[in-house]
Parts: C-alpha cells; structure tokens; sequence
C-alpha cells in the first residue's frame, strides 16, 4: 500500500465520524491539521487569541532576530546542546545495539520541558503580555515555566491538581521560590487535565494581557506545531552529534510518549530521514483495564479533548477515562494530534512499557551508567533494553533520555520498599 | 414539523416581548427531577429551555456548572439519558423550545449524523456546541440544518466585528452572545461595552440575539434584555439547585424553588421592551 492510500484510508476512517472538521481535513492542506488530526474546538472567546498567537509565531520564526535570540537563550539559560552520550556500559551489558542517550536529562530544571517555555516566553515578550499561566502534572512543566518567567519578568500562575500538589511538594516549593504561583485545582479529577481545564477557563478571561504556556504538543493549533518547533533542539542537535560521533543516523529513536513533546522534538528533524526507525513509548502502568494506564495511541481511539482531534481515552460517551502511570508526566488521557498522524500512517510505531519495567529501567540505568533517568524518560529505556539484544552490534539505537529523576527519588524509594514486602 | 425555536423567536419578536432562556443540567440532580423541572418551567411560562448534558472537561463552562456534571456523571449519567429526559418530556406534551448544549467531544464520539439524528429524534429543537468554532463548523452546520436543528453559535467580545457578523451568518434559531470574556458565572452587572456592541450588532443582522455568561438577578436580566432579545441564565439556577441538593431538600421543594427563582426572572425579562 502506498503512503498516500494510507494516509487517505486513516482520513477515511477518522472522517466516518466526524461532523465539522472533516470538510477542512479531507483536503488535508489546512494549517494546524496533522492528516485527519488537530484543530481548534475551543471556545470562541479563544479564537481569536490563538489567532493572534499564530500570527507571531509565523513572523517570529521568520525573523532572524528572534531565532538568534532563542538560540542564545538555548545557549546561555538551558545550557544547549545536550550532550550526546555513548552508554558503553550499557551497551555492554544487553550485548547487542549501541545505545546512545540524548541528555535533556541535564538542561537546566532538570528536563526537555525548558526549550519549550523558554521559546513562548520570548514569544510572550514579542506580544506585549506581561503575565503567562501553565498547566502542570507533576510539576516539571511548571517549574520550566517559573523559571523562563524569572528570566524574563513576568508575572507567573501555574495551574495544578490538589492530588498532584500532594504528590509533587518538592516541585511546588521550587515553584514559589521562582515567584510563581501555584494555583490548586481540585475540581474532576484534581489531575493534569483538570489543571489544564482551569488554565484554558483562566486564559479565556486573562487573552489580554496573558499568554498561556501549554506544556505539551497538544491543545488547539497552533500549540501542537509551535512547541514541536520550540523542542526540535533536540532532534536537530542529535541528527548533528550523531552524524559526527558516528558518521550515520541512528537505526532507531526511542522516547517516551505522554502528551508527546519530548518524542516530537527528537523525531519531527528526522521524520524525513527514511532510514531511520522511530518508537514511542507509552505508559502501561498496572495493566491493560481502564484507569490502569495512560497508553493513549495504543489502547484509545480518535476522539476531541483539550481542544484538538487525536487520540483519546473515553468512555463510549465520550468522557474522558481516568488514567494511570507511576510516572506523572506520562499520566495523561491525551497526545498529541501529530503522533496520532504518525501512528496512523505508520512513520512511527507506538507501543507501552509497565510501571514495573519502567523501574526496573531506571536501577539498570543507574547501575550501568550512572545517571538515574525519570520515570518518564525509564520508559524509552526499558524498551530500548529489551530491544538492544535482539539487534546486530552495528546498529545504533538513540534514546531521549528527557529528563533526571532526582524529582522521582521519594516515588521510586517507596515503591522498592512495597517491592521487598512481597 | 416547524421549528419550535424559530416559532418562539418569531412571536417575540411580533409582538416586542423579551425571551428569558433558562440553563439547566440535564440529569442533576438525577433525570426525574430534571424531567419535573422542565414542566416547571413550562408552567410558569418558559418558551426556550438549555439542557446541560454533563462532560467530563468542559472548558467552556464555569465551577458551578462544572460541578453539576461531575455529580451528575459520578451519579452514572449517560449521554443517553439526556436524549431520554426530552422524549419523555415531549410525551407528556411539552411544548418549550428545548436546545441542547453539549461539547463537540460527546458529539464525535458518537458520530455527528448519529447524533443529530438522535437529538432531532428526541424532542429537541437546537443545539449549542460551545467547543465548535466557525472554522470547525462546516459540515456541523449543514448536518443539523438537516436534521431540523437549529445550530445555534457563540459570539465572544473578543470576537471581531466581521467576524460577529459572519457567525451571526452561520447561526441558526438565535445567537448566543456571550456578555464576558471568560467562563459562565454570575456577576453583578455587565460591560457598558457588551451592550452597545450587542445593539451594534442587531443592526445589523436579523437573527435575534440572546445574551448569556454571568446574568444571574432580575436585574442581570432587564439589563440584557434592554440590548437584546432574550437573556439565557444558567449558573445561578444550577446554585438554587445545588443549594437544595446539599440542605437535603426534597425534590418538590426544589423544582418549587427553581420555579420561583426563574418566576422572578421572567418577570423582569416580560417587563423588559
């Protein structure tokens, strides 16, 4: 089957239910839709926000000025380019592939997330807005975005469920002491999306004067393209390291997949580069039952949440179903819409790793290298030593190593404790 | 079959008479009290009733409102049941105008056609889809249209005007203008602003308008009614209803309550010109 059919047999099959979007996503040309995903269902209050936000986008990113300014801030605050590191010890041990890792484990704040909000806040300062807000699940979206507000002096709220504001204390602290606000939501689930519902109803009464940091390559468009771009640093930056340490592209990428920010920016620069094979990693957390994992592109079906056409986990009305994953930044009941895109027409294969597996991932790592990974990040490494054995020793596999788990110590700690009970 | 909702607006605007559009949630506290509320309101006079149907994320919508839904869904509420509310309501002979407010999320799920047809099925008259953009309407649009529903859209003050003017194109049975930027609510007043670009607007165009977000008093409601049409108030009478559910009333009292609340309001819309 060629790509084309594909891809129309995936529109096909996403327009058969679909109303509204479908007349502009059959053409397929419209700007902000991945394929039959994407788009805008939001409330009419925010249109023409994003409208506006679109527009600086596009002329920031033609302006050279602008892209100097956030290579600089690349540069000189999150401490770009990551290193491109070769697990050798690693890669000994499994005795297959070599393993790389891309180490967004040692920007600054600990974690990819720094690209993307660096990157608005600039965009922030270009509109005139003084004040941004963000959602946040585990508090490292949060923290990224207190810190490129501190650079830049703006005023900073941060949307949080009150379930995660027990779980994360560490990270609300370091939030408060970059001035930021935490504000609690304890309204559904008192989770991520909640946070990210009470952000989006703060931004329809702030649009003046406030610019909404979304964390992820989800929510309306342009979101899902601007963050993507903000975060192929990373791809960019290991196409590089990768060519010059190797002298040819990796065999295969593998990153974690929660919302997606992290696996789009290592992916979308080499999406072109044919040879290269591409992995997403979901959280499978307990097992395969509703509310027991968050493995959205592998067990949900296209649907609208938070403003755009993608994956989603439902019930058969269309609420969301609660999600599950031992680590709070892949415990979301979305994505996306380009992965969904990905998916569908095969560039990119999905699949999940457990909780289980993912902790496991995190003791090899720390005992073959000497970097402990977050439980995000474990999750691309429990595939990728699953998979190192079965590959001939001349392949390279790349992992996204998105970010350090000091954040996760006091999780990890308790569930090795329950480990020795049993 | 005519449209009940373009009936209604019609003999309004014949005879100069403001339109109150009360908001209730469909299946809060449970379908049965839902089901009596709407005879209710037809009772003391409603010509055009909203149903809520609750949604797990609806960003569109403020914390009282909200948490209708979420006690509504935690209680087992389906999406079904809103269907069901109205056919048994047209049953018993109702004859309001019922519009159906609902997120695009539920109605994708389950396909727009499969959907509309359902809705049109049911009893219902129109639709607000506050999750669905101009942009995204399209196909939306012409579906409902014929299905007999009225498609009834959302204008924003941070709408332009060209842009009001072209949704106002695309709307059908009522425009639903929304007095604030921001979540629905109750407020004390509204912005200057707000009025005169609503009675910009009816200059302009035909269709009637209903102001809607943060009305919540008598005179919430001869303030909106002196710009526009009509005046839709949803988060103060899910408060009356709330307050009764959490003092344990029982659910004669509470359709009582509502009735007198909503009793008041129309009063004021009626003396509204």
């Amino acid at each position: 089957m060629s790509k084309k059919t594909v891809l129309r047999k995936s529109a096909a099959k996403v327009f058969a239910n679909s109303g509204g979007a479908a007349e502009s996503v059959k053409a397929g040309r419209r700007a902000g839709y991945f394929g039959p995903y994407g788009g805008r269902f939001v409330p009419e209050t925010l249109v023409s926000a994003l409208d506006e936000l679109e527009r600086h986008y596009k002329a920031a990113m033609k302006d050279k000025s602008f892209r100097a300014e956030l290579d600089n801030c690349y540069r000189n605050i999150a401490g770009r380019p990551s290193e491109l590191y070769f697990a050798r010890r690693l890669t000994e041990a499994l005795g297959g592939a070599k393993i790389y890792l891309k180490r967004e484990d040692m920007n600054h704040t600990g974690a990819h997330k720094i690209n993307n909000t660096l990157g608005q806040a600039l965009l922030t300062l270009r509109m005139g807005k003084k004040r941004v807000i963000a959602e946040t699940g585990a508090g490292q979206h949060g923290v990224a975005t207190a810190t490129a507000a501190a650079v830049f002096g703006l005023q900073c709220d941060v949307y949080m469920g009150t379930e995660d504001i027990r779980r994360q204390s560490l990270n609300v602290f370091r939030m408060q002491l970059l001035g930021a606000k935490v504000v609690p939501v304890s309204s559904g689930q008192k989770t991520l999306k909640d946070a990210l519902n009470e952000a989006m109803r703060d931004w329809m009464g702030s649009v003046g004067h406030t610019h909404y940091i979304i964390g992820s390559v989800a929510g309306p468009h342009p979101f899902p393209t601007m963050v993507r771009e903000f975060q192929s640093c990373i791809g960019r930056e290991a196409r590089r390291q990768m060519l010059a340490a190797e002298g040819r592209l990796p065999d295969l990428i593998v990153a974690c997949v929660g919302g997606g920010s992290n696996s789009a920016g290592i992916f979308a620069p080499m999406i072109r580069d044919r040879s290269v094979a591409m992995l997403g990693v979901e959280a499978g957390g307990r097992g395969p039952g509703i509310g027991d994992h968050a493995s959205t592109l592998c067990k949900g079906k296209p649907g609208v949440l938070h403003g755009s056409l993608s994956y989603v986990l439902q019930d058969a009305d269309g609420n969301t179903a609660p999600v599950h994953s031992v680590s709070a930044g892949l415990d979301y009941p979305g994505v996306g819409p380009e992965h969904s895109y990905w998916k569908d027409t095969g560039r990119v294969k999905y699949v999940s790793c457990s909780d289980d597996r993912a902790i496991d991932a995190v003791m090899t790592l720390a005992r073959t290298e000497g970097i402990i990974p977050a439980l995000e990040s474990a999750h691309a490494v429990a595939e990728a030593v699953r998979l190192a054995p079965k590959m001939k020793k001349n392949r390279i596999i790349l992992i996204c190593l998105s970010g350090r788990g000091d954040k996760d110590c006091n999780e990890i700690a308790s569930i090795l404790e329950k480990r020795k009970k049993k | 079959m005519k449209n009940r909702l373009a009936e209604v607006f019609k003999q309004a605007t014949a005879s100069g008479r403001k339109t109150l559009v009360p908001f209730i949630t469909a299946g809060y506290p449970d379908a049965a009290t839902t089901g009596a509320l709407l005879t209710e309101l037809e009772r003391i006079g409603v010509r055009v009733c909203e149903l809520g149907v609750p949604f797990s994320d609806p960003i569109a919508d403020g914390p009282v409102i909200q948490a209708s839904y979420t006690d509504a869904l935690a209680s087992g509420f389906k999406t079904g049941q809103a269907f069901e509310i109205a056919r048994r309501y047209r049953n018993r002979g109702g004859r309001m105008a019922l519009v159906m407010m609902v997120s695009y999320s539920l109605v994708f799920k389950q396909g727009p056609g499969k959907f509309l047809a359902r809705a049109a099925g049911a009893g219902f008259d129109g639709l607000i889809v506050p999750d669905l953009p101009l942009e995204e309407a399209g196909r939306f649009e012409a579906m409902a249209a014929r299905a007999g529903l009225a498609n009834v859209m959302l204008i924003a003050p941070t709408s332009p005007l060209a842009r009001r003017i072209r949704i106002a194109g695309h709307s059908r049975g009522f425009i639903y203008y929304m007095s604030v930027a921001g979540i629905t609510g109750e407020r004390v007043s509204l912005p200057k602003t707000t009025i005169r670009a609503v009675a910009e607007l009816r200059r302009k165009i035909r269709l009637p308008v209903c102001l809607g977000f943060g009305i919540s008093s008598p005179r919430t409601v001869r303030l909106a009614c002196s710009a526009a049409d009509g005046a839709i108030v949803g988060s103060a009478i899910v408060r009356r209803i709330a307050d009764c559910v959490q003092s344990g009333a029982s659910g004669k009292k509470l359709v009582a309550s509502v009735g007198r609340f909503v009793g008041g309001l129309l009063k004021a819309a009626k003396s509204s010109r």
